[in-house]
């Protein structure tokens, strides 16, 4: 167990350091940086700004040098807890993103615990009472929200909130927009979750609930079920306490894969949405190529997913020792 | 036996009947169920069971029916994509009508509209007029058009007299036909799918190949470039990247660039599949037959290797084909994929972000509705090929 542990911790450090490096590289891709950028917007309203000040700032922002040197420097202020600075807000990234990066990551796992709460129970449902009406309107919602990008969904939700007078976006009440973090500002925060948790997860929910019918169906036919049915035993109880748990396997054993999925519809979701999020923010800074604030959020997001597998993948070997000879490297 | 027997039920009958019914010489006409059963190639069979999933039949007649209306687009729509209706913008959808408001029956016709303006908003107020009656006319002279290249004409497949208009769908903020656009920006939208499925399945079948057959470091390598990848949320990695492509460039570039972003991501699972088909077959024996006779790695791979799995390929690539349209439309959609003047479903919906102007101007969504039927479609397609991948599954 600690051995597996500590390769698959090595492992996860080496992916992160890894998507670090890649999150700073591909903010570097497009030509120009943020100083060309701010000299074409000048050029743009008929300000002048001459040759000599643009260098200046290139020097002060440290764009002046090779991008490796760059990004060790990055890298390395990371690591002490400075994310850098944002050009366009002319703040640090850590206080540009401030409580965005606890909200995504509060977001991301809501709505992953809930997938996970709602598809398994109607699964087992859809399974059970295979083509019964309840069993077809699931499958109808699954195509749905397979089919339905989530920021489709929300734009339609946000229609429909719109013409019944309700308001929509955000995750607060204006009241609590810009308050300090209290208790009544925590249950506002709740009472606005629903909505976003709903539209982010229901794709993920209907893959997993398609899954769960799919391995249960398979299981009901098995013959150890006509056995225990033959022998008497309580219906409910034979379904929970053996195919359930064997149907189960594939689908918790999936749980880090759902995260990548999570975060990248989040991210549209949040703009449609206008959630105080990291992705409105990644979006603005991708377009003016505010390339510490990119970054940083580009690296965040990437180590949420890469740690919540990480994490996911240990819960598992507590809970199912089989895992640990097969691991997900095999 | 009765001519609906289950296929089930033919193979557990046995080996006997099987042998007799190939013996027994008849016309192909008079061979029983069971007879043409086993007598059916491989193909046939899957073709059988295809069939006889109808959600499928249906998927892959919907996306004909779409692929057809993208290639014959300027038949179909009654107006050019740019064209510009000055007078009509933010019009809602005219309705075709059949009997006019004494219940006489007229044919497919549509009503003219007048247009107000309430001072206060300055919204544009569109009242139909029921005196003003334009049929429609079918293979009308609309305005000319390139046929791929070859020749020009000007027929469209329906239309109305000046000054009526017809809008299906209603027009955008500068009076352009949205059922016009829609079709015109199908070709984008439903070719984008296809060409980065090829992509990714030529890296996936190239890198999954190469990992799967020669094994060792190669394959450790490679699966750990897999895993890396699928451990990065796309949307971020997409938005990332899409914002790095020159805002310069012109729409056929943007089009590539925005294929080979989306098929970035696609390749690792198909990779890995094909991976798992080369581990299995590489160890049999009519590998190391063809080895032995002198054929090269190369031809043993395409010629003997990836048509064995050849079926699962396909339903692989039928199923991951939605994932890359919606990923266009939602970079479009941000305005970080195809920009105007192209033409997607997309770019349509970019209009659609502002949920203000969407309660008002409703129609501006319907682009949205094509998006998630085109989705489905594949979808139950790609449903009915799995099944149909391994005929011999019950």
């Amino acid at each position: 167990m600690s051995s597996y542990f500590f390769r698959r911790l090595a492992y996860m450090l080496v992916i992160v350091w890894l998507t670090s490096i890649a999150s700073f590289l591909i903010i570097q891709l497009p030509a120009g940086d943020f100083v060309t950028n701010l000299a074409t917007q000048y050029a743009r309203s008929g300000r002048d700004i001459d040759q000599a000040k643009l260098d200046n700032l290139r020097r002060q922002f440290g764009l002046d040098r090779p991008v490796y040197v760059q990004y060790f420097h990055w890298a390395a202020n990371v690591l002490q807890g400075d994310w850098g600075w944002s050009f366009r807000l002319r703040q640090p990234v850590v206080d540009a993103v401030g409580d965005r990066a606890g909200l995504t990551a509060a977001i991301t796992l809501s709505t992953l615990l809930i997938t996970y709460v709602v598809a398994i129970p109607i699964g087992i449902y859809s399974a059970t009472h295979q083509y019964s009406i309840a069993d077809y309107f699931a499958m109808f919602v699954g195509f749905l929200g397979m089919a339905m990008p989530g920021f489709m969904l929300a734009l339609i939700l946000m229609y429909g909130f719109l013409n019944a007078g309700l308001s929509v976006g955000g995750l607060f009440s204006p009241d609590y927009m810009r308050a300090e973090w209290s208790l009544d500002k925590v249950i506002d925060l709740l009472k606005h979750l629903p909505l976003p948790i709903l539209i982010i997860g229901l794709s993920g929910t209907a893959d997993l609930t398609r899954i769960m019918r799919a391995t249960l169906l398979d299981e009901l036919g098995k013959q150890y079920v006509i056995t225990a049915r033959a022998k008497g035993l309580y219906e409910t109880k034979l379904i929970f306490k053996y195919p359930v748990r064997v149907a189960l396997n594939p689908i918790i054993s999936t749980i880090g894969f759902e995260l990548p999925y999570i975060v990248s519809g989040g991210v549209i979701v949040e703009m449609v949405l206008n959630l105080p999020t990291t992705g409105p923010l990644l979006y603005s800074s991708l377009l003016t190529e505010d390339m510490f604030l990119a970054s940083s959020i580009l690296f965040f997001l990437c180590f949420l997913t890469v740690v919540g597998m990480f994490i996911s993948d240990m819960v598992l070997v507590l809970v199912d020792p089989r895992i640990r000879f097969t691991g997900r490297e095999a | 036996m009765a001519d609906k027997l289950h296929p089930a039920e033919l193979r557990s009958s046995g080996l006997g009947s099987a042998s007799d019914a190939i013996t027994v010489k008849k016309g192909h006409a008079e061979l029983s169920a069971e007879e043409r059963y086993y007598l059916a190639s491989q193909w046939q069979m899957m073709w059988r069971k295809f069939r006889r999933h109808k959600l499928a039949i249906v998927g892959g007649a919907v996306l004909l029916v779409l692929y057809l209306s993208a290639i014959f687009a300027d038949f179909l729509a009654p107006y050019p994509k740019e064209i510009r209706f000055e007078k009509f913008a933010y019009r809602p959808p005219t309705p075709v009508h059949l009997f006019d408001e004494e219940g006489q029956f007229r044919g497919p016709f549509v009503y003219g509209t007048t247009k107000e303006r309430n001072m206060e908003t300055l919204e544009a107020i569109y009242t139909v007029d029921t005196s003003a009656v334009y049929p429609l006319r079918f293979f009308v002279q609309g305005e000319p058009y390139d046929v791929f290249g070859l020749f020009e004409t000007g027929i469209r497949l329906f239309g109305v007299e000046e000054p009526g208009a017809i809008f299906l769908f209603g027009t955008d903020s500068l009076g352009r036909d949205l059922f016009s656009r829609i079709v015109h920006g199908a070709r984008l939208s439903l070719s984008i799918g296809l060409v980065g499925v090829s992509l990714s399945f030529l890296i996936g079948v190239t890198l999954g190949g190469i990992s799967g057959y020669f094994g060792g470091v190669v394959d450790t390598i490679i699966q750990r470039m897999i895993e890396f990848f699928m451990s990065i949320p796309t949307t971020p990695l997409w938005l990332a990247l899409s914002a790095a492509l020159p805002k310069d460039w012109s729409i056929v570039r943007v089009y590539f660039g925005i294929s080979i972003i989306l098929s970035l991501v696609g390749w690792g699972a198909l990779a890995r599949v094909v991976r798992g088909k080369f581990l299995e077959l590489r160890e049999l024996d009519y590998v190391l037959a063809a080895r032995v006779s002198g054929v090269s790695e190369w031809s043993i791979i395409w010629v003997h290797l990836v048509p064995n799995f050849a079926s699962y390929l396909i339903v692989h690539v039928t199923l991951s084909i939605p994932g890359m349209i919606l990923g266009e439309t939602a970079l479009s959609f941000l305005g970080l994929g195809l920009r105007s003047p192209a033409v997607s479903w997309g770019v349509l919906l970019e209009k659609a972000q502002n949920i203000a102007s969407v309660a008002i101007y409703w129609w501006t969504l319907v682009p949205a509705l094509f998006v998630v039927i085109t989705v489905v479609a594949f979808n139950f397609l790609g449903d009915g090929l799995r099944d149909a991948a391994d005929p011999y599954k019950q």
